[in-house]
């Protein structure tokens, strides 16, 4: 019942907000909404159980990618509004097109998936020991070490790069 | 009468999210429903008293802080101070709220209206709300109940802290964004960039930290400082410099006070702000400097542990109750702040980028190396 | 009322997809197109983190952080593209980025 509630309220404000993102003319406005979208989506994680999850989603996006994009909108956006001559209306009905064959696939993956009885594999699990940084922490450091390993090489060539393409000069 | 309605409004909105952030832990322990009766006073009188009470004391110590920033101020360089209202200016915190209270808000004209009014909240929430996982005190025994003295102890307090502060940070980029005035704008884009850039460093050395406590969490931390019989200033001293200086710049203090340089940019990012929403940023500056100097207190000295438990001669200080000790440190961490204030030039900013980069940066990882190394071996 | 299931979180998310697709095919600017691709890496963490919950096993939450680690990478390496291009056009509208050189 709890749940439900949770649920049903988060999904409302992350929707919504998403909404927002996407439909706002102001692209600060925007960065805002997507803020908004995140904390919420944070707060859902926590209602999964998946607190180290809702931190790092918080620490991450809401306070590290988001302040980022609104660095660079603040730096992008002060001499005339991009979207001056933009041809909305054909963008938008294949945009819409697009959307609702996509929309249709995925309802169709979930009635698939609706039908289908649950494996019994999912009640045998047992729950992980210990808390959930532990859990994830030890999970990282073990079965998953080099994919850990891959993208944290990944962020490195990351930073270089946004540091070549945003530098004047070398 | 707006400014009015608004504070009300925004204070609400922070009692609430300190609410949310402590109504969870409760939600997710379903077990402890033996007794009815007493499990309602335990979940929800409880953890709401201590919400107001913690809420209260910070926006007292708030202004207070204040009129104690413009005294030792005016001590060093050898004023008075403020001295009319009341013996010594005891009053004068009092003072300036009615004066914020009753000034005229203006918006400028071309501001982008809903965006100002929101980045005042944005800044003073998150340095209210941090205070949900900050441990007080050890226990405490108030009318034949045993009371910890925290709003919440969760299992990742520490990436909580972290994480809520690097929320705080919007409100100074819209304020300086909303403003739609040169100075904000200049003013907001050097914070942000310092923000991030000492975070870094800052969320460097709390790994280190945590590396030696095996825990995120902030009571855990304290504990294991009791365990080892030492406070982890001593452990980590280069790390308490980092978080000292890194605490510094987060919280826009001299000497790394360039988001609101007044000789450079008038007032910084609060310029065109007046009443009430000028006094949300003050109180999110000092809330911030007690935020700060409260999780030094806790990761570097111990929390609320009495100092020199091996000493015999000295035993009777651990009489003395945590949350007393507690504040004690707390306090002289905020003397500490004004302190440097009043003592250090102001850092220009390419001096501060370079700091943050090429200095405290690779010290902060080469002290996590050495730490889990040092961790590893022994 | 009905217990909430993973189909639930699985609705949510392939909603929240589909905003994401909406976003990045009806808007022009490239910020706003990186913000609904943004969007669309959070539909598929809340499918993960549902189901590491119903499976009751933690691998979906690390996939999640993996997923959050390529989207910081994509937004330092995409804003740093954005703010190359604009430097030497002076827009963020992505129908005028059309040549091949300048």
């Amino acid at each position: 019942m709890v749940e439900a509630f949770a649920f049903y309220s988060l999904a409302a404000f992350i929707l919504g907000f998403a909404v927002l993102v996407i439909t706002a003319r102001n692209t600060v406005h925007s960065v805002l909404f997507l803020v908004a979208n995140f904390l919420f989506v944070a707060a859902l994680y926590v209602v999964l159980h998946a607190e180290f999850l809702a931190v790092i989603q918080v620490l991450v996006y809401a306070g590290g990618i988001v302040v980022l994009y609104l660095f660079v909108v603040m730096l992008v956006n002060l001499k005339r509004p991009p979207e001056a001559h933009a041809d909305p209306r054909r963008r938008g009905r294949l945009g819409l097109a697009v959307a609702g064959l996509l929309l249709a696939q995925l309802v169709a993956v979930l009635g698939y998936s609706a039908t289908q009885a649950v494996p019994a594999a999912a009640a045998a699990a047992t729950a992980p020991a210990g808390g959930n940084v532990e859990a994830v922490g030890w999970l990282l450091y073990t079965d998953y070490l080099v994919p850990f390993e891959v993208a944290s090489m990944l962020l490195l060539v990351a930073m270089i790069g946004a540091i070549i393409l945003a530098k004047r000069e070398l | 009468m707006a400014s009015g309605r608004l504070t009300k409004a925004a204070h609400g909105a922070a009692r609430e999210g300190a609410a949310r952030g402590d109504g969870a832990p409760p939600a997710t322990e379903p077990g402890s429903g033996a007794e009815p009766r007493l499990n309602m006073i335990d979940i929800v009188i409880i953890p709401l008293l201590k919400i107001v009470i913690v809420f209260v004391a910070v926006l007292f110590g708030v202004a207070y802080l204040v009129l104690l920033e413009r005294k030792v101020q005016a001590w060093v360089q050898v004023r008075l101070g403020p001295m009319r209202v009341g013996p010594h200016g005891v009053l004068q915190p009092i003072a300036d709220a009615l004066k914020l209270f009753v000034k005229e808000d203006i918006t400028p004209a071309r501001a982008d209206k809903w965006v100002y009014t929101l980045a005042p909240m944005i800044s003073l929430v998150p340095a209210l709300i941090v205070f949900a996982v900050i441990p007080f005190g050890g226990t405490a025994h108030l009318f034949g109940k045993t009371v910890p003295l925290f709003v919440a102890d969760v299992n990742v307090g520490l990436l909580y802290i972290v994480s809520v502060a690097s929320i705080g940070v919007y409100g100074l980029i819209l304020a300086g964004y909303a403003s739609n005035s040169k100075y904000p704008l200049l003013s907001s884009l050097r914070a942000s960039a310092q923000l991030i850039s000492y975070e870094v460093a800052v969320t460097m050395t709390l790994v280190s930290l945590i590396l030696m406590a095996g825990t995120l969490s902030m009571v855990g931390i304290v504990e294991a400082q009791r365990q080892a019989g030492l406070w982890y200033v001593f452990a980590q001293p280069l790390a308490f410099f980092i978080f000292l200086a890194g605490g510094l710049a987060e919280t826009n203090r001299a000497p790394f006070d360039l988001p609101e340089a007044e000789q450079e940019l008038v007032g910084g990012f609060h310029t065109e702000y007046s009443g009430m929403r000028f006094a949300f940023f003050f109180l999110a500056e000092y809330a911030n400097m007690i935020v700060v100097s409260s999780v030094a207190t806790t990761l570097f000295f111990g929390g609320w542990l009495a100092p020199f438990p091996n000493v015999h001669a000295l035993a009777f200080l651990g009489l003395v109750p945590g949350w007393i000790w507690f504040l004690l440190k707390v306090f002289c961490f905020l003397y500490l702040f004004l302190w440097i204030r009043a003592t250090l030039p102001r850092y220009r900013y390419d001096q501060l980028m370079r700091l943050g980069w090429k200095v405290l940066i690779p010290l902060a990882i080469a002290n996590v190396i050495v730490t889990g190394a040092v961790k590893v071996l022994l | 009322m009905i217990p909430i299931t993973p189909a639930h979180y699985m609705v949510l998310s392939a909603a929240l997809f589909m905003i994401g697709v909406i976003g990045v095919l009806v808007r022009r600017n490239i910020i706003v197109i990186f913000m609904s691709i943004e969007l669309m890496l959070n539909a598929v963490n809340i499918n993960l983190v549902a189901f590491a919950r119903e499976w009751h096993q933690v691998v979906g939450q690390v996939f999640a952080v993996f997923i959050i680690v390529v989207a910081a990478a994509e937004a330092a390496v995409g804003l740093g593209i954005i703010l190359a291009f604009y430097r030497n056009k002076e827009t963020v509208n992505i129908d005028e980025m059309n040549v091949m050189k300048w």
